[in-house]
């Protein structure tokens, strides 16, 4: 845990198909996430307008932005808690027009909450649990009567929901309320949670949000060691420019709704559009 | 102890205790000791009835989290199914023997009841909170006012069943003998539910219930109970579970209607108004939502209570709203509460005070 996991410095950011840039490993591979002039629509608001952005198989993503910008929105119209009024996702190459949040969420997108939504009366391991709800299945007739299939399904839940708990060194607080943690805990229990369902594209709203700078550390080599172990593409919205710029592949910047902005970390930081959204124009000397 | 054989111990005791139960009345009846009186002896089916209602609406209201009011239109169904199913047994096919016609009588409830549920589960739960509740009210309100216009015969020497409802204003003419006669109810039917039985089917509820809760479909029910936005997100069909909650509920109230029809020598679908909905939430709220144990101990005193207060029957409603109140601020009180966890697992309660200190300094 503590040792240092070897990060992205040596990726290189290539061109996909034409605006989009993916990981050179991901460049043959069929891309996660591709969203295209996705936009909505609220009332005379247009939240998000014009988004585009492709994630491949195995990249960090990141996706910053000033409060209000529209990021947690993008999220909601990824995994379908808004139909978009304009553009289409692809999720994997499926197109999720019309779809609703659970089937979207069965074609292998798994999210967590800025705001934490965790089953808060149910143990920590039965959060796990019901991420693993459509990977280890046994129907309501087996649970009832307790056939064969019920312990052996159990097992294989229980089994695996410690698996995924000894990753975040949670295993010893399995038998603990979920409610009850400490926000940190909390904050990772729902990543355990998200994983559990086995998702090819993991969605991490504000991950870092109440940690502090050690704790931060670890997070950013769990990610790290989560998309190499699960071989999946990890999308996350932060605020800790340390952890985004430490970890994310390629970052896209948005700004009122739209994309300001997209490259490698480097590119981020020198570009003046990014740096005049974040601090305002810079007047006189300050260029 | 993990929370697994934690549940388990905790429906092995609920079961355990009901068993319990169950012997000491038996031996007190077989003994003729004094506090088994007539009248409570009397009671003994009906309290096994309303043990499986509140069980059964605490899997609604407790685990499922949807708040709904109209429980006692499905123990109507069930009762009057029971009764139409078990007197045409009787009466129509001659069939001897009590025990197999309540069998299948309690089997036709259960179905009907279930299909109700399924019915009105499908646009009802769709909504959320108070209007789930209002809307489950009107549906309860609708089958009482349904059964009330319905009329059954039964031709004793064909064995032929004849149905109508009365539209209008004339009374139906239906050849045979009378099952059921609208608002006067159903009279005559055959009274096959026993206390034995009852126990059977209050034992037969809360391994449904209890497995039902600690297996893969109840936790996907408390989960969406818990947050729903979360578990659509986890990929869980909330209309799936949601649904199965309902009618398992459902069909289980069907379950102790025919319990209680068949125990009764008269019914009337007026018996089945809002006011028993409510009375059966007042047995869930009071032994605690979501505390399937404290269902059936609320259940039992509540039936017993105003019988025993009949003797001053003036008071006796006052008696036991000033009951209720002492009950909730008991229940509520933090001592009496530790005092619970204490008894309920000491070894258990011991180890989450540990790992909580441990919480404290991750």
């Amino acid at each position: 845990m503590t040792q240092s996991v070897k990060r992205h410095s040596e990726t290189v950011m290539v061109p996909f198909p034409s605006d989009a840039i993916v990981p050179a490993r991901d460049l043959g591979k069929r891309p996660v996430l591709e969203a295209r002039h996705l936009g909505i629509q609220f009332g005379g608001l247009k939240a998000v307008d014009d988004f585009n952005l492709t994630v491949g198989p195995t990249e960090i993503a990141g996706l910053i932005g000033p409060n209000g910008a529209g990021k947690t929105t993008v999220f909601n119209l990824l995994t379908k808690v808004y139909e978009p009024t304009q553009g289409t996702v692809l999720l994997d190459g499926h197109d999720t027009k019309g779809l609703d949040v659970t089937h979207t969420a069965r074609l292998g997108v798994a999210r967590t909450f800025q705001n934490i939504r965790l089953f808060d009366k149910m143990t920590v391991e039965e959060n796990v649990r019901i991420g693993l709800h459509n990977k280890i299945q046994y129907g309501m007739v087996s649970g009832i009567l307790r056939l064969p299939g019920y312990w052996k399904k159990e097992r294989q839940q229980h089994e695996r929901a410690m698996e995924l708990l000894r990753i975040f060194n949670m295993q010893d607080q399995a038998d603990a309320v979920s409610g009850s943690l400490p926000y940190g805990a909390q904050r990772r229990l729902e990543i355990l949670r998200a994983l559990a369902t086995e998702p090819k594209l993991l969605l991490l709203d504000e991950p870092a949000a109440g940690m502090n700078p050690h704790e931060t550390e670890e997070l950013m080599d769990t990610i790290i060691r989560i998309r190499d172990q699960f071989q999946i593409a990890i999308m996350l919205i932060e605020h800790d420019m340390r952890l985004v710029m430490g970890i994310c592949e390629g970052i896209c910047v948005l700004n009122f709704g739209q994309i300001i902005a997209k490259g490698t970390a480097e590119e981020i930081q020198n570009n003046p559009v990014v740096v005049e959204a974040y601090l305002g124009k810079q007047k006189g000397a300050g260029e | 102890m993990s929370t697994k054989t934690k549940n388990m111990l905790t429906t092995l005791l609920t079961l355990g205790m009901t068993a319990l139960a169950f012997l000491l009345c038996q031996l007190a009846i077989v003994n003729d000791w004094s506090w088994m009186t007539s009248t409570l002896k009397g009671q003994l089916v009906n309290i096994c009835a309303w043990i499986i209602m509140a069980v059964s609406l605490n899997l609604v209201v407790g685990i499922s989290g949807e708040l709904s009011l109209g429980h006692a239109g499905f123990m109507s169904l069930g009762a009057f199914s029971a009764i139409i199913v078990g007197s045409w047994l009787k009466r129509g096919m001659g069939m001897e023997s009590g025990e197999l016609r309540f069998v299948i009588a309690a089997l036709s409830a259960v179905l009907v009841a279930g299909i109700g549920g399924f019915l009105i589960g499908i646009p009802v739960l769709r909504l959320k909170g108070d209007y789930l509740a209002i809307v489950t009210l009107a549906f309860g309100q609708i089958i009482s006012n349904v059964l009330r216009l319905l009329y059954v015969t039964v031709d004793t020497d064909t064995g032929s069943l004849a149905m109508a409802l009365k539209i209008g204003s004339g009374t139906p003419k239906l050849p045979g003998k009378d099952i059921i006669k609208g608002a006067q109810g159903a009279s005559r039917m055959p009274q096959d539910a026993t206390f034995v039985i009852g126990f059977i089917l209050v034992m037969l509820t809360l391994l449904i219930v209890l497995n039902l809760n600690n297996s893969r479909s109840g936790r996907a029910i408390r989960a969406i109970r818990d947050n729903r936005i979360a578990a659509e997100a986890m990929g869980l069909r909330v209309t799936k579970y949601k649904l199965m909650a309902f009618v398992t509920g459902s069909a289980l109230a069907g379950l102790a209607g025919a319990l209680y029809g068949l125990n009764q020598s008269s019914l009337q679908a007026t018996f089945f108004e809002y006011n028993k909905s409510i009375e059966v939430l007042v047995y869930v709220v009071l032994g605690g939502i979501g505390n399937i144990w404290g269902s059936i101990i609320s259940a039992t005193t509540l039936t017993i209570l105003p019988e025993m207060l009949r003797s001053f029957s003036e008071y006796r409603m006052l008696i036991y709203a000033i009951v209720l109140i002492l009950v909730m601020l008991a229940t509520n009180n933090p001592v009496i509460k530790g005092w619970f966890r204490m008894v309920s697992g000491r070894i258990s309660d011991r180890r989450n005070r540990k790992t909580g200190k441990k919480e404290a300094r991750p």
